[in-house]
């Protein structure tokens, strides 16, 4: 053991000025050509940052799109999952609480047609999506209280719809907070 | 085909179809040969062999490999419980995080060295900046230390007569700086272009369209995120790894963490073949670990896109499967998905909460880490699966009465009496901590109340799952679980260090063993390794024993929760 204490000493040092050091570093550089310079990117509504491209926001006023229940109450500096287990029945109660609710708020949807990422939490507790349908049951709450055409929304959530990468692989999505500014932009 | 599907489908074949050009690549590494990188990583070997007085050519035993192998180990434990410890007041901490207690840097530590990444704190409260940095180093090192054990084994295996079986150190730069580095670079660059932070400024803060105020947590997550895929480390930079939308922004992103997990775990099959010139062998042995891997990947994907049944009796629609837990940008194939990879591999990263998978899916990732060899942890997977084909051979050996061989080696009882004890050594672990728990809680459950956080057989399947993922060095868990007390931060502890190390002691020590021994070539009374036949000889074995010591728990635990819901 004696003789490999120096050794193994001095080749931790060189390990930490290469990959502790050195590795960071060159991604940090690399970093200030990406998007926002590496530092996340904001999305910008007159003049002020009004959140993350890439984290979801709390929505819970009736005339806005509103995204999935988030365990971590939207804190995107503690992000985190409910890890609620799928027989807990606490939890079961729970969804059939937001379900219940949902229907208040949305008079004139069925049950069956509510899509379960509505009433479930998402893993990081800042999912900023939410999938086509899940946009789509919720236009004609938005259009009531916004006194908008359903058919104008219908087309704007279409619009907020991204395909699935490449056109086939995976889910397509719709990004609430984009969508939510640009219905703030329509009069 | 369903796209989600389909996007399965072409990440899973896509990663097998690179690991082989991989494969060798590593095999060359390991084999001193040249590979076209050599060019710029050469200088950067001499380097870290100057400045540290090194001799890589210095041939070093199987024991000397082992001494090595321990004292580094021991120096990152003592600089990593130095600086977990203090970081309330050294540099790169923004926002204020305080230091660890000494059982949660003890947990911490082993967690890291070890290359389990378990995770008792939370990345954005529990670590500073330079806490983060530290992890990541580990992240490097502790798996380029495992996949220097597994080229030592490679070259035990080799058919000849030696105790000389290269350099510990020339091992393990070359396996970080050849491997890891370069692969961890590309990675991290993808992930900042999509919009992965990599920023050493704190916490930044917006008014949303409500009016509400919110902090950001960011960071220098891109460079962890690359290595802690691609180490089979997975401890992520954020709380909710990589189901954070900054640690994983987009579908492609997800794609490319994903195929980072086994990787490097398949690829060091075929470097295997190509460094012992036995490529039917590797075939085999890849043939094996993707039939089994494939036996969890597709009930877990099934039932995920089933959803889950509680949910359907409410009378609601699910299109997109079991979502509690899960991002709708991946959906619940691509997260069932990478529940299987990554505990089949000893990753333990995860784009979705385990602990609300539907009760099956939660027993497969349990299954993976109870078995913890189709793959497996990059270097170590490979060791794990050579004891098994060392028990395959030996059954085998005695069914069809030939002289136990494999390589040309005779197989005796010291090497079966080790194989059979690190074999049994993972059920021990796992099963025995997991009953002083259950005895502990069952027998007090106001004073251990803060525990369990579901009910019934979910909360017992958490404790298993904290143990296995303990025991399998993966690292990720059901974490309703309250494990940031000193009795779940210093039993884990201990559960990571024995079965990191004895794990890696066993195979040396039979490989070293089995090197020194006679080569005998092969004749017609040989029996054959690299056939079909002794590949399902070594499924079963390991069914067998990952059957025999866990299907008891597994029935109180995910079974009974899965037939509790029908």
């Amino acid at each position: 053991m004696k003789q490999h204490i120096l050794p193994a000493i001095k080749l931790t040092l060189v390990c930490i000025v290469v990959f502790m050091v050195a590795y960071p570093l060159l991604i940090w550089i690399a970093a200030q050509a990406a998007p926002a310079r590496g530092r996340g990117e904001t999305v910008v509504s007159q003049n002020k940052t009004v959140g993350y491209r890439l984290e979801g926001q709390s929505f819970t006023r009736d005339n806005y799109f509103q995204g999935r229940p988030s365990a971590a109450g939207y804190n995107a500096a503690g992000s985190t999952g409910s890890n609620k287990g799928p027989s807990n029945p606490d939890y079961l109660k729970e969804v059939n609480a937001r379900i219940d609710s949902f229907l208040a708020h949305n008079p004139g949807i069925e049950r069956a047609d509510i899509p379960s990422e509505l009433v479930t939490a998402s893993g990081s507790g800042l999912d900023p999506h939410i999938s086509p349908q899940a946009a789509m049951v919720q236009v004609k709450r938005v259009a009531a209280y916004r006194h908008i055409s359903e058919e104008r929304l219908k087309q704007l959530v279409q619009q907020y719809t991204e395909s699935p990468f490449l056109g086939v692989l995976g889910t397509s999505v719709v990004n609430v907070l984009p969508l939510n500014l640009a219905l703030d932009q329509l009069k | 085909m369903n796209t989600e599907i389909l996007g399965i489908s072409i990440t899973f074949i896509l990663t097998l179809l690179l690991a082989i050009p991989l494969g060798r690549y590593i095999g060359k590494v390991y084999s001193e040969e040249k590979n076209w990188p050599d060019r710029f990583l050469a200088p950067l070997d001499r380097l870290f062999f100057k400045l540290s007085g090194i001799r890589p050519e210095k041939e070093m035993n199987w024991k000397q490999h082992l001494t090595a192998l321990l004292t580094i180990n021991l120096v990152w434990f003592l600089f990593s419980m130095f600086i977990l410890m203090n970081m309330q007041w050294l540099p790169l901490n923004p926002d204020g995080n305080p230091g660890m207690s000494a059982d949660l840097a003890f947990n911490t530590t082993i967690s890291f060295v070890s290359n389990t990444n378990l995770q008792h704190y939370s990345g954005e409260t529990g670590v500073s900046y330079l806490g983060q940095l530290v992890l990541m180093l580990f992240q490097f090192i502790s798996a380029g230390a495992g996949m220097a054990v597994c080229a030592v084994v490679f070259h035990a295996m080799k058919e000849r007569t030696t105790d000389k079986l290269g350099n510990f150190y020339n091992y393990f730069v070359k396996s970080c700086t050849r491997i890891l580095l370069p692969l961890s670079i590309v990675l991290a660059l993808l992930l900042v272009f999509n919009g992965t932070p990599m920023t050493f400024q704190g916490k930044s803060q917006f008014i949303s369209l409500q009016g509400d105020t919110v902090n950001v947590s960011r960071g220098p997550a891109a460079a962890m995120v690359a290595i802690k895929q691609l180490g089979t480390n997975g401890g992520g930079f954020f709380g909710a790894n990589s189901a954070h939308p900054l640690e994983n922004p987009n579908y492609f992103t997800n794609m490319a963490e994903c195929a980072s997990i086994f990787l490097i775990p398949v690829a060091m099959v075929f470097a295997m073949g190509y460094v012992l010139k036995k490529r039917r062998l590797a075939w085999t042995i890849f043939g094996v670990m993707t039939i089994g891997c494939l036996l969890f990947l597709l009930p877990s994907v099934y039932y995920e896109m089933k959803g889950n049944p509680a949910i359907t009796q409410m009378g609601i629609n699910q299109q997109m499967g079991s979502m509690e837990g899960k991002e709708v940008r991946f959906g619940s194939a691509a997260t069932a998905f990478w529940s299987v990879v990554t505990t089949v591999t000893s990753n333990g990263s995860v784009n979705g909460v385990h602990d609300s998978l539907t009760p099956l899916s939660g027993m497969m990732a349990m299954l993976g880490m109870m078995v913890n060899s189709f793959y497996g942890g990059v270097g170590v997977g490979f060791l794990n699966f050579y004891i098994f084909i060392i028990i395959a051979v030996f059954i085998s050996g005695l069914m069809v009465g030939r002289t136990p061989e494999f390589l040309g080696k005779k197989i005796e009882a010291k090497e079966m009496k080790i194989a059979v004890i690190i074999a049994l050594l993972h059920p021990l672990l796992i099963l025995s901590a997991t009953a002083l728990s259950s005895h502990l809680y069952a027998h007090d459950p106001a004073t251990y109340a803060g525990w369990l956080n579901n009910p019934g057989s979910h909360g017992f399947s958490a404790m298993l799952y904290e143990y296995t993922s303990s025991a399998a060095n993966n690292g990720s868990n059901f974490a309703s679980l309250g494990n940031n007390t000193p009795y779940w931060n210093i039993t884990c502890g201990i559960v990571m260090l024995l079965s990191r190390f004895l794990p890696i002691i066993g195979p040396l020590a039979i490989a070293g063993i089995l090197a020194k021994k006679k080569y005998i070539p092969q004749s017609a009374g040989t029996l054959k390794t690299d056939t079909g036949t002794f590949g399902i000889m070594v499924l079963a074995v390991i069914f067998i024993v990952a059957a025999l010591s866990f299907f008891p728990a597994l029935t109180l635990g995910p079974l009974a929760e899965f037939f509790g819901m029908k």
